[in-house]
């Protein structure tokens, strides 16, 4: 009880917990164990044979963050700044530290605005998005969807509704700019 | 090579995508033999993490064989059987030779807040990870170390990220023998991390989640003691009342971003964007834990701001601590303790899918369809 100097009593000592659960106390010692002390200064300790590594070669100009001093030696390759999220993403980059919310309000914003350029893109491709299967929205059918999500008493059922209208509002929306823009192209030549 | 790849919120599939190259003379290219999808990947794959481009491969745990490696590689060689951690790693910054590997300096010129990550957006390196058939390493002479002989697949995967962070929130919580010690999830990481608990000598572990299925892994996996969070008004008071008033000695928060309990915290968060992440769990860890006790943080957050009771964790002179984990500073020691027996990290594996329908997987994970806690992922190739 706080009101008083004593910590409450447990159920069970140590013995006991020792002899139910397997390892129990194994890592006792707090000063005997892998992250303490959290910094342990050891450069000879992690394989590496470098005081600074070799410089990977820059094959376009990457996007980095204006707290560094230098763009690091080592970085990501994968999907280079394309478009006009692109354009957003390395104006964030360019203009804004870590620590303003504009820089992560701004990549956001560059994340949908790729999404619609990805999608209306992959409609000019080979490989047409399928938001059927990619959602793996199928696997409601084949993995007890329905029972899993009525089973128990799960607090994220009153939010399940707002996924699939956080999916299918792009593509609503584009449909319906698509069809307003097809009758009135219609309309004038008939005119 | 067959790969994973993100087409936007909610939207993924696999496609044919070139299979990576050495980039740097120190890196590596493994096969992979096994993924799996951690529970921080449903951020990128809900939209909530900044700067996750369409086209990146996601996947930060995965094993896999060396299939060809840069000219300064030493450690490792073509065919080694080999452990990924999910740090990228230089081994050498100012950050790696304090053993603060998630930290490191050298791989992520996107953002100095954070280290480099294998397939978690471009705010953590912009790094293609592991549910594919082929991923680059960098470092190879740093990061990947052989499997041992003994240790079979699925025990490897967890390790390099689930297990080692959940062991790494235990030790964040500076757990002496006795405490009283409150995890909030019954994910993969909150089991590990109820289960690691007891392994540093506390007298009673408490899980809290809303998903039954869950609870119950958590009672017979990790020895817990379950609550149900969505049976009580209010699960602080709850804290309270079993703890004789005074509230846990150590509290973890094992859910992160996406934490369910309070509708407005998780719309604003998960859905809406407006927050880092949703910290009802990290809320209710304040709440529950003792005065001058310790909060541990595994759970992933976003870099933005997060509405956080930090007056409430300033009055009660709370220790808050936390980190990505430094995962290969944990191996020896778990290598030891799943060798004794008293961990068997493959467990709460519920579901092995076809890379070919990681679509499926992503959804069954994120909407926690079919009792699943721990996906992994099979590519092709293995």
């Amino acid at each position: 009880m706080p009101y008083t100097p004593d910590k409450p009593k447990l159920a069970e000592s140590s013995d006991e917990l020792r002899a139910r659960i397997p390892g129990w106390g194994a890592d006792l010692d707090p000063k005997d164990r892998p992250s303490v002390p959290k910094e342990r200064f050891d450069p000879n300790l992690n394989g590496a044979h470098w005081e600074f590594p070799d410089r990977q070669p820059e094959k376009w100009p990457r996007e980095r963050s204006i707290e560094h001093k230098f763009l690091t030696p080592v970085f990501g390759t994968s999907c280079p700044p394309k478009g006009l999220s692109g354009m957003i993403r390395r104006y964030s980059y360019r203009r804004y530290s870590e620590g303003r919310a504009a820089h992560w309000l701004l990549l956001l914003a560059a994340d949908r605005v790729d999404a619609v350029e990805s999608t209306v893109g992959s409609f000019l491709s080979r490989h047409p998005d399928n938001p059927l299967t990619e959602t793996g929205v199928l696997s409601e059918f084949s993995h007890h969807g329905l029972a899993s999500r009525l089973r128990g008493r799960r607090v994220d059922r009153v939010h399940h509704p707002l996924d699939p209208i956080i999916v299918a509002a792009p593509w609503v929306l584009a449909g319906g700019v698509a069809y307003l823009t097809l009758r009135r192209v219609v309309g004038r030549r008939r005119s | 090579m067959r790969a994973m790849v993100y087409r936007g919120p909610y939207r993924l599939r696999v496609e044919e995508k070139d299979r990576p190259v050495i980039e740097h003379p120190n890196d590596a290219i493994v096969r992979v033999t096994r993924a799996a999808i951690c529970g921080s990947d449903l951020h990128l794959y809900h939209g909530m993490m900044p700067d996750t481009r369409v086209g990146m491969t996601f996947g930060h745990e995965f094993i896999g064989v060396i299939d060809e490696v840069g000219p300064s590689v030493r450690n490792v060689k073509p065919g080694d059987r080999v452990m990924v951690p999910f740090n990228v790693y230089c081994g050498s910054c100012f950050f790696c030779a304090r053993g603060l590997f998630s930290n490191c300096h050298n791989v992520n010129p996107n953002a100095t807040a954070v280290g480099g990550i294998y397939g978690y957006s471009h705010t953590c390196g912009g790094y293609d990870g592991g549910q594919a058939e082929y991923v680059r390493v960098p470092f190879a002479d740093v990061g990947p170390s052989p499997i041992p002989e003994w240790m079979d697949d699925d025990d490897a995967v967890l390790l390099t990220d689930a297990l080692a962070t959940g062991y790494f929130g235990a030790q964040l919580g500076d757990i002496v023998e006795g405490d009283v010690v409150v995890v909030f999830g019954a994910g993969p990481v909150g089991l590990y991390a109820a289960k690691s608990a007891w392994l540093m000598g506390a007298g009673r572990v408490i899980v809290i989640d809303h998903l039954d299925y869950r609870l119950e892994k958590a009672a017979s996996f990790a020895h817990a003691e379950t609550y149900n969070f969505a049976e009580y008004d209010d699960i602080v008071v709850q804290m309270k009342k079993i703890t004789d008033h005074l509230g846990a000695d150590v509290a973890i928060d094992a859910v992160g971003a996406e934490a369910d309990g309070n509708f407005l915290q998780h719309v604003t968060a998960a859905k809406l964007k407006l927050q880092g992440g949703s910290p009802v769990a990290l809320n209710w860890a304040i709440d529950s834990v003792r005065k001058g006790g310790t909060v541990s943080v595994l759970g992933a957050y976003g870099p933005m701001f997060s509405a956080v009771k930090f007056g409430d964790a300033l009055n009660k002179g709370l220790t808050l601590r936390m980190n990505q984990c430094p995962v290969k500073r944990q191996w020896p020691r778990l290598f030891e303790h799943i060798r004794n027996g008293y961990l068997k990290p493959s467990d709460i594996v519920t579901h092995r899918i076809p890379l070919e329908h990681i679509a499926e997987a992503y959804h069954i994970f994120s909407a926690k369809l079919d009792g699943c806690i721990k996906p992994l992922i099979i590519p092709n190739a293995a």
